[in-house]
């Protein structure tokens, strides 16, 4: 098969994927972990501990609290020093538990060994089961709880899992560096969500910008007919579900649809290798693969990072913050967001921490909009940028909706695109926020 | 040559002719009555159409006026009484008189209350900055400084002051329209009784985090003490969420809680050099006021 990509809009931005080939590297327990009680989209866990409570390494410290939610485990043994709200990458104070490190003794039925373990002996509710318990949420970034993805709604039905392996997001290497190393693993991990999702059809979806990758993901699903390896075209914002399933399947998901609408659910590289831990290991997510990375970083690394631990341990590990610094990002230059204090907790949904100099960080003065319509033809969901932005900024919150506001999934080619450096993604961000509110309220009279 | 332009003529003058008359006939037939005191009203309107009244404009709230029973919700806060007065003497009824009120930014965050910990060069606009992160200074309640209510402000009243970072009223100009109110995504402003000599006792944050966490990103956060609330003889004041606010009704702007407040997040603004017994306290008070440049708001109007 020839290199597949999605149609519509899409941009080719400077790869800069200085730590690709590092080896994942444990970066070790800090002092004191910060556990966020709410790492997933929907409803923030219930915290079971209190301050002076002992808690072990995989020990569930918070409960799912209803269907969108899951559990939050302790990422280590140790003391619960706090229950309290510490502030997240934005500065808000959210609810987190704070723990004092003492060891790493893990929970009783944890496996801890390397062994591989093939056969998969659970029934596809065992397995939506041991998901849920093991608190895993979508690791791409989205952090949506898997276990309702891997529930499909009355009257739909899926044919096809695709394992999201693109990484199209500049710097990042996480996914890559997991696909290397763990890549037999990840082929059990999908044989296990295929078999919680009751597909037979398994596709892993490669940017072809990592041919080490994609041969040795194609060697370790060799011995599988249902599984199969995709190389794609090198274009951001590839990693998108709607864009990759556009790419490997040529299906496109409706205006305001879910991918179970065209019979696919897609997961993450990490979502997989995670799903493996849990259900053959009973290893719940504790820990991810984060990439430290930037052009004046000493050594830009990936790391594998317990849930928790500050920001600033793991910059420390890369060789510590140059001089040249402006800007910290939590996630890719693209997505990621710029935090306001080294301390915040890498959750569930870090892919990467970004170190960014002072001469690629400085926005550029913004200027009036010339009518290029450049936004217009990067914008994969087809919408009108421009438009959505001068509507946001106005409050014109009834035409944003029929703009269809919604669709955007906040890539950010339109404002890396625009020749006037239009902030447009931030007020698309902000004109979001709002119509989900109006519909949220909506929805609730 | 000239019959023709004399039957051009004439054809004109009756095909107008016969058009004025069908004109005539369906005004007749279709004619709308509206209250002339609409009119009237709407003349004796300040024509501002900013929709402080909460209605879409002047002639939208005339309407209202002329059709409603009694004042109750209804008021121009930039006429004010004089013009509710007005169009009371022209509805023959008896007119409702309101406390005037002036907007009051609610945020003494300035760099040297509140240091700066970041630097923001996203858009420059509050309601995005706020939807981003806390903001510079680190308080999640302050003001961001990106200036949303002096672009909503159609009367010139509010200006950033570039030193402080902080917004300014101009007593003489806010007409107490709200638009501020609603554009400022943290709630900092609020429309407060307008006193005699422009005066004023309020309790300049809304910050509602506990009182150490309040402290440690800005001096003069209000840290739910409760000092205030304990000597204020008028019960003008309440405590909710470690947050101390002076009811402006209440209040008789006695000052006996502005030397209280450990953190000087009263402010006093507009009233002479005090004289009595607790004279250093009162001063350092006021000196607050002064760098927090409210003071220089009233100079300049």
């Amino acid at each position: 098969m020839g290199l597949l990509t999605f149609s519509r809009g899409g941009i080719h931005p400077a790869e800069n994927k200085i730590s690709a080939g590092k080896k994942i590297e444990f970066a070790g327990l800090p002092e004191q972990v910060i556990i966020p009680v709410s790492q997933h989209l929907g409803a923030p866990s219930k915290v079971l501990v209190k301050k002076g409570d002992e808690v072990k390494t995989g020990q569930v410290i918070a409960e799912s609290s209803g269907f969108v939610s899951t559990n939050i485990h302790s990422s280590v043994t140790g003391k619960v020093l706090k229950v309290d709200a510490f502030p997240d990458t934005s500065g808000y104070r959210k609810m987190a538990v704070q723990i004092q490190v003492e060891g790493d003794e893990w929970v009783e039925g944890a496996d801890t060994g390397d062994e591989l373990i093939t056969s998969i002996e659970y029934t596809s509710e065992e397995i939506r089961d041991k998901i849920l318990k093991a608190g895993i949420v979508g690791l791409g970034g989205a952090t949506f709880p898997s276990h309702v993805k891997l529930t499909t709604p009355k009257g739909k039905k899926a044919d096809h899992l695709l394992i999201n392996g693109a990484e199209c997001e500049p710097y990042l290497t996480a996914d890559h560096a997991l696909m290397l190393e763990k890549s037999r693993e990840l082929a059990i991990g999908t044989k296990i969500l295929m078999k919680g999702l009751g597909v037979d059809k398994a596709i892993i979806g490669i940017e072809n910008n990592k041919p080490d990758a994609i041969r040795v993901m194609e060697e370790a699903v060799s011995g599988d007919p249902g599984i199969s390896v995709q190389a794609l075209q090198v274009k951001y914002p590839q990693g998108g579900e709607k864009q990759l399933i556009k790419a490997i399947l040529n299906r496109e998901v409706p205006s305001g649809g879910l991918p179970v609408d065209v019979g696919v659910v897609v997961f993450n590289v990490g979502t997989a290798y995670a799903s493996y831990n849990a259900v053959q290991k009973n290893r719940p997510l504790i820990e991810r693969v984060v990439t430290v990375t930037g052009k004046s970083v000493s050594n830009p690394s990936n790391f594998l990072v317990r849930i928790g631990t500050p920001a600033s341990y793991i910059i420390e590990k890369a060789g510590g913050l140059p001089e040249d610094t402006a800007k910290v990002i939590n996630g890719g230059p693209m997505m990621g967001k710029a935090v306001s204090n080294l301390d915040i907790p890498i959750v569930k949904g870090s892919s990467g921490i970004l170190i960014i100099r002072k001469e690629e960080s400085a926005r550029d003065a913004v200027k009036p909009c010339i009518r290029c319509t450049k936004c217009v033809s990067v914008c994969p969901m087809g919408l009108e940028p421009y438009l959505l932005m001068a509507q946001a900024e106005k409050g014109m919150y009834e035409d944003l909706e029929k703009d269809k506001v919604m669709d955007c999934i906040e890539c950010g080619s339109c404002s890396y695109t625009c020749p006037s450096s239009r902030p447009l993604l931030d007020y698309i961000r902000l004109g979001k926020a709002e119509v989900g509110k109006i519909m949220r309220s909506r929805k609730a009279v | 040559m000239s019959q023709i332009i004399l039957y051009t003529i004439i054809t004109l003058v009756a095909i107008g002719a016969v058009a004025a008359i069908i004109l005539y006939l369906v005004a007749q037939k279709f004619k709308v009555y509206e209250d002339p005191r609409i009119d009237q009203v709407e003349e004796a309107l300040p024509a501002a159409n900013c929709g402080g009244c909460g209605f879409a404009g002047c002639r939208n709230f005339a309407e209202a006026l002329v059709k409603s029973e009694s004042f109750d919700d209804l008021f121009c806060p930039v006429g004010g009484n004089e013009v509710m007065g007005a169009v009371a003497t022209i509805l023959g009824r008896e007119a409702v008189e309101q406390d005037e009120q002036v907007a009051v930014i609610r945020c003494n965050g300035t760099p040297e209350f509140r240091p700066r910990t970041n630097i923001y060069d996203g858009a420059g606009s509050c309601a995005v900055a706020h939807s981003l992160y806390t903001g510079e200074g680190g308080c999640p309640h302050g003001c961001l400084g990106e200036g949303d209510c002096v672009v909503v402000c159609d009367f010139d009243a509010i200006h950033m002051n570039p030193v402080t970072g902080l917004p300014e009223v101009i007593d003489d100009k806010c007409t107490a329209c709200g638009a501020c109110v609603t554009a400022c995504p943290r709630d900092i402003i609020e429309l407060r009784k307008k006193n005699k000599k422009d005066r004023k006792i309020f309790v300049s944050c809304i910050n509602e985090e506990k009182g150490g966490v309040a402290r440690k990103n800005c001096s003069v956060a209000c840290i739910g003490c409760s000092k205030c609330f304990n000597v204020c003889p008028f019960d003008a004041i309440t405590m909710n969420n470690n947050l101390a606010y002076i009811d402006p009704v209440k209040c008789r702007l006695c000052r006996k809680c502005v030397p209280e407040c450990p953190t000087d997040a009263i402010l006093e603004i507009n009233f002479p050099p005090p004289r009595d017994k607790s004279k250093e306290k009162v001063e350092t008070a006021s000196e607050t006021t002064d760098s927090g440049g409210t003071e220089k708001t009233n100079k300049n109007s």
